[in-house]
């Protein structure tokens, strides 16, 4: 069971606390009638569905139901960061210095013979 | 009956003998034995047959790793478990076990004429035996194979038993209870960190157990096992779980525990429960699992007598039980011989040590001379012989060029084998850890890890007691380190070190043909090396592939004994060398579990939440039939005595539609939706139109998805011009919430509303029928009930009995109504003084059946039900819900898509058979012409069915393509009995003109 960062509550909490809620990042266009019928469908149903990092929503279900943003690893599983919603994507360097700043906490990740 | 028991022997408590039986006959065992152990006291090896060929199989090791001793266990009052491993089960008095897969009886098994027979079942035969003729698959092949697959037989009879499952957290974590895990838990003990140190087995120890005369610092193993043991005890910072195995590391350090807390016990304490399931997420995890002795691959490898060579050191030193009188080594390691020199010692004698490698340490040869026992260097093994126990073994000399020489036959009772230990890095697995293949020891080492955790001792490939000790102390000290603490790491001086060299064995060199050898290799799914040659011949590259076709290591013992023989023997039929064959992936759990650990308190009642309303008291006592609603559970129907559920839902019906029901509502879903944009952001959500919403009124709303089908539909009220009384269907409203919430807060974060979940803050009860205004009146307070001051689509506040009421004039019915909302505590004193009141009109509580009839008869829908995600207002015949003129709400865009404007979409329409007495089955598909060819063409389907007692005949509505601009034709619905015809009409059934919701 994963370990998630709540960015509102500022802890830690269990998997079971949350529900996932899609790809972040997409969002509602401000006028859908502006939009082509490719557009449209684009929004609707195109997703990214990376094989690495994945920039997804979720949202603390069981706690204070606040909906926020991660960035999460598709083949590990692992947490790079949480952010509030509304925030912009973070770079690469935001997401670099995240996960160093979570590491530095605990041992680096690697081989103890 | 002999006894195998050797005295001055072992760790059993040889006062406290326990009786027990295994096939109906009893015998007797020493309190701390295993089956296994005891059995082997009593000189049985026979325990079950295999589980394809049928071969008489015994004991093949001394853990959890046994793939062959499986029986069913029986612990009394309906207690039965099958698949037992022998190895693992503790006897205790009146245990009664039983062999599997024989009939009539384990030593006389018609199934055996499978091994005779076994060309036909070689790998993959499921895919190509039994294909001829055809026919014969359904009616003969497959019955016939289904009855002999599987071991052991299912209990039929729930499980009796309670289980229990706690969370833990800890600093450290470490599995494996041998000589690493012991000197790691010493060293974070001491350190102060927070330690959990859990063991599979009864007793902590591991392989110290079996090794009472090494020297650990001056003292004997056992001593300083007990004074470890003393230690840990004593350390308030430490836990220690014996009978507790890891069966899966999971994320971030979580580690699933199952302890066994009862199943050793004559006596089972009242509401014991039987295992606990320990959730534990650690700071850092050490795994000290140890290693796994691996069998040698040759003919005849799989009879009852033949063991591993470390099980039988461990019968002999921790149970004080000799596997056999006159024992026969082979071997490809240096732990071997020290089996055959404790055997020696304690008086056994030992025919002669067979070692496959052609050098072999001089002190052990040394020490074979100076107890006189025969040694054969160099040379193979190439056959057993004995039905029931091996009675010989054929041996011959290989020369260096690897001929195999003539055979030579030594008698024997018992033959052990070791082709050197496997790591056991189940649990380093799980956590996707990788591996690395260590060429010299022939095994797999861990590799990068990706959780805080560490390996130690022989799972890591560092074997020996001292090498285990201190690894072990150092995985420790590291572990409290990074998880805060202190630790300087102990160093150990061990005496009596065993000698620890071999290689691993590919298949042994024999001088018969190896194509027709029955060479076991997966001794559980009788898988045997020329199985695994086969499945390379017919094309199988990958050990992933080969596995599943051969099932090498597919049994519930996970091939612990098997996947690095099988591996060797893909790899050399491959020709490719064994890391580029690669090992399959383990997975959990390491050992099997029950379903009842998993399940832990989540079981009966306690499986799922069952939600009741205040009324749903006096429902049951009211002899209401109940129905599951989402997680609720509501009242069906209410028979009176005599009536079945037609008679019952026709007569609730009647009484609705002639006076008046009264119906509990309470699951309905409630979202408040409160602030000075509440109007906008309904405007937003729902299709339909509410600035113009004056206060006081209801409108009934429509809400999408996105993509413009149908999610959600209820009756909303606007309390005041900030203020929206919203109401979802029962088991939409969590989803509903949560839909608004999300736009609210990501979408929208700028709008000024409030939403609050009020579904069971309101007891709801709808009054329906003519006389539901007469009924009321007198008990409103503050609330005019005239047609024209509160007429249908209305909603006020007031008082009813005297309690605060939000009352809607709404009809769900199409008759004349009230949801009268109350507080919830007030539910069920207005429901009965409604009920007492409503006498005198005959007033009729009526369950979901009735609301679903009567609902149907005026074309409501049910979302859900009617619509199934796919279903556009439109299609639905909701497009008077849609606000035309508003320039946006969620799923519009979707509205004007292609596919949702073409005229062939399937729409709701009603159904009126030709023969007024059927009724149709919800679900059954839709077709125009009966009589068109299979496959035919399946135009719709019905959704809602039932006997209208109003009409004295069947309605239904149905989606059909284009079927409201098919009204009047004929369609036919095939169900079981006969193809049925029926009409198109509109939805509604009763009253089309409405007149009677404001009678």
């Amino acid at each position: 069971m994963l370990l998630i960062r709540c960015p509102y509550c500022e802890a830690e909490r269990p998997e079971v606390e949350f529900t996932y809620a899609g790809e972040a990042h997409i969002a509602r266009p401000a006028d859908p009638s502006a939009l082509s019928d490719e557009e449209w469908r684009d929004f609707l149903f195109i997703r990214t569905n990376p094989r690495g990092r994945h920039f997804e929503r979720w949202r603390h279900m069981h706690g204070c139901g606040r909906f926020f943003n991660a960035v999460r690893d598709t083949v590990t599983d692992k947490f790079a960061m949480t952010y509030k919603a509304g925030t912009p994507r973070p770079s690469d360097e935001e997401i670099a210095l995240a996960v160093s700043a979570s590491s530095a906490a605990t041992p680096a990740e690697e081989a103890r013979p | 009956m002999s006894n195998f028991r050797i005295a001055g022997k072992g760790r059993v408590n040889r006062s406290r003998q326990v009786r027990f039986s295994f096939d109906g006959v009893d015998y007797t065992g020493c309190e701390g034995d295993t089956l296994a152990s005891a059995l082997l006291a009593n000189g049985v090896h026979l325990v079950g047959r295999s589980f394809k060929y049928h071969r008489p199989r015994g004991i093949l090791s001394a853990g959890s790793e046994e793939p062959n001793a499986l029986v069913g266990s029986n612990r009394g009052n309906g207690r039965f478990e099958p698949n037992t491993r022998a190895t693992v089960l503790e006897v205790f008095e009146g245990l009664k076990t039983e062999s599997q897969n024989r009939w009539p009886s384990l030593t006389r098994d018609i199934g055996a004429v499978n091994d005779a027979l076994y060309m036909l079942f070689s790998a993959g035969f499921y895919y190509k035996t039994f294909m001829w003729p055809k026919s014969f698959w359904d009616k003969v092949y497959e019955p016939v194979i289904r009855n002999a697959a599987g071991l052991g037989k299912a209990p039929t009879a729930p499980d009796p038993d309670v289980y229990a499952s706690r969370f833990a957290h800890c600093d450290v974590l470490v599995v494996g209870g041998g000589a690493a895990g012991l000197a790691a838990a010493l060293e974070a003990g001491r350190s102060g960190a927070s330690v959990i140190l859990c063991d599979e087995q009864s007793e902590i120890g591991g392989s110290l157990l079996s090794e009472p005369t090494a020297e650990i610092n001056g003292q004997l193993a056992w001593d300083w096992l007990e004074d470890t043991n003393a230690a840990l005890a004593a350390m308030p910072n430490v836990t220690v779980l014996p009978r507790t195995t890891a069966i899966g590391y999971y994320h971030q350090n979580f580690v699933g525990l199952c302890q066994r807390l009862t199943d050793h016990l004559s006596i089972v304490p009242d509401g014991a429960p039987r295992e606990r399931m320990w959730k534990v997420r650690a700071k850092q995890v050490v795994l000290a699992q140890g290693a796994i002795e691996k069998p040698l691959v040759f003919a005849g490898n799989d009879r009852p007598g033949v063991m591993l060579a470390g099980a039988a050191r461990t019968y002999l030193n921790r149970y004080g039980v000799k596997v056999g009188n006159r024992v026969v080594i082979v071997t490809s390691h240096d732990s071997a011989w020290h089996a055959a020199f404790d055997l020696a010692k304690a008086g056994v004698e030992v025919a002669a040590i067979v070692d496959v490698r052609g050098t072999v340490p001089t002190q052990l040869v040394a020490a074979a001379d100076a107890l006189r026992i025969k040694t054969l260097i160099g040379w193979t093994i190439t056959g057993t012989k004995g039905r029931l126990r091996v009675s010989s073994v054929r041996v011959n000399p290989v020369t260096t060029g690897g001929k195999v020489g003539g055979a030579e036959t030594i008698a024997c009772d018992a033959l052990l084998m070791s082709g050197g230990w496997t790591p056991s890095i189940h649990l380093f697995s799980h956590t996707q850890g990788s591996l690395t293949w260590n060429e010299d020891g022939q095994m797999f080492l861990p590799g990068r890890g990706k959780e805080e955790c560490r390996l130690a001792g022989a799972g890591k490939g560092r074997f020996g007691l001292k090498a285990a000790f201190e690894d072990g102390a150092a995985a420790g000290a590291a572990a409290a380190a990074d998880a805060g603490f202190t630790a300087q790491p102990a160093s150990y001086h061990v005496e009596g070190e065993l000698s620890f060299t071999g290689v691993t064995g590919r298949e042994l060199p024999t001088d018969r043909d190896p194509g027709h050898a029955k060479a076991f290799v997966d001794f559980q799914n009788d898988v045997m090396a020329k199985d695994i040659r086969l499945a390379v011949r017919e094309g199988f590259k990958s050990i992933e592939h080969i596995k599943r076709y051969t099932t090498n290591g597919m049994a519930t013992d996970q091939g612990k004994t098997s996947n690095i023989n099988g591996l060797a023997v893909a790899s050399d039929a491959l020709k490719r060398p064994i890391p580029a064959v690669g090992l399959t992936t383990f997975r959990p759990p390491y050992t099997p579990t029950s379903f009842g650990t998993f399940a832990g308190y989540n079981k009966g009642e306690l499986f799922e939440v069952t939600r009741k309303t205040p009324i749903d008291g006096w429902a049951a006592e009211n002899g209401a039939v109940f129905e599951p609603v989402s997680l609720w559970r509501r009242a069906w129907y209410f028979p009176q005595v005599g009536e079945d559920m037609h008679a019952a839902v026709a007569r609730e019906c009647k009484a609705v539609r002639s006076s008046l029901g009264m119906f509990d509502a309470s699951t309905l879903g409630k979202i408040e939706i409160v602030g000075p944009d509440a109007a906008e952001f309904m405007n937003r959500m729902y299709t339909n139109a509410w600035t113009k919403l004056a206060p006081g009124r209801c409108r009934y709303g429509l809400l999408l998805g996105e993509d413009g089908f149908i999610r959600d539909d209820g009756v909303i009220g606007r309390l005041s011009h900030d203020r929206f009384h919203v109401t979802t269907t029962t088991g939409g409203a969590a989803r509903v919430l949560n839909m608004m919430e999300d736009y609210l807060q990501t979408e929208w974060p700028d709008l000024k509303v409030w939403l609050t979940s009020t579904t069971e803050q309101w007891s709801v009860i709808a009054l329906q029928g003519p006389n539901a205004r007469k009924l009321i009146e007198p008990f409103v307070e503050g609330i005019d009930l005239s047609e024209g001051a509160f007429p249908h689509m209305a909603v006020a506040t007031g008082k009813i009995f005297g309690v605060p009421t939000r009352l809607f004039r709404v009809s769900f019915t199409g008759e004349l109504g009230f949801e009268i909302n109350v507080p919830a505590r007030y539910g069920r004193a207005v429901w009965e003084k409604l009920f007492e009141a409503g006498q005198r009109f005959g007033i009729t509580p009526y369950g979901t059946e009735t609301m679903h009839v009567l609902r149907a008869e005026k074309g409501y829908i049910i979302v859900g039900q009617d619509t199934d995600g796919t279903l556009t207002p439109d299609d639905a015949g909701l497009s008077w819900a849609v606000g035309k003129t508003k320039p946006d709400f969620v799923g519009k865009r979707s509205l004007s898509r292609p596919d949702m404007l073409v005229p062939n979409r399937k729409q709701l329409v009603g159904l009126l058979t030709s023969d007024p007495k059927t009724v149709l089955e919800e679900g059954a598909q839709i077709v125009l012409d009966p009589n068109q060819p299979v496959p035919m063409d399946m135009v719709g389907h019905v959704t809602s069915s039932y006997w209208s007692a109003e009409l004295g005949r069947s309605i239904a509505l149905a989606v059909i393509q284009g079927g409201r601009s098919l009204q009047g034709q004929t369609v036919h619905v095939p169900m079981p009995d006969k193809v049925h015809a029926a009409t198109i009409t509109g939805m509604v059934f009763v009253d089309p003109e409405n007149t009677r919701l404001s009678a």
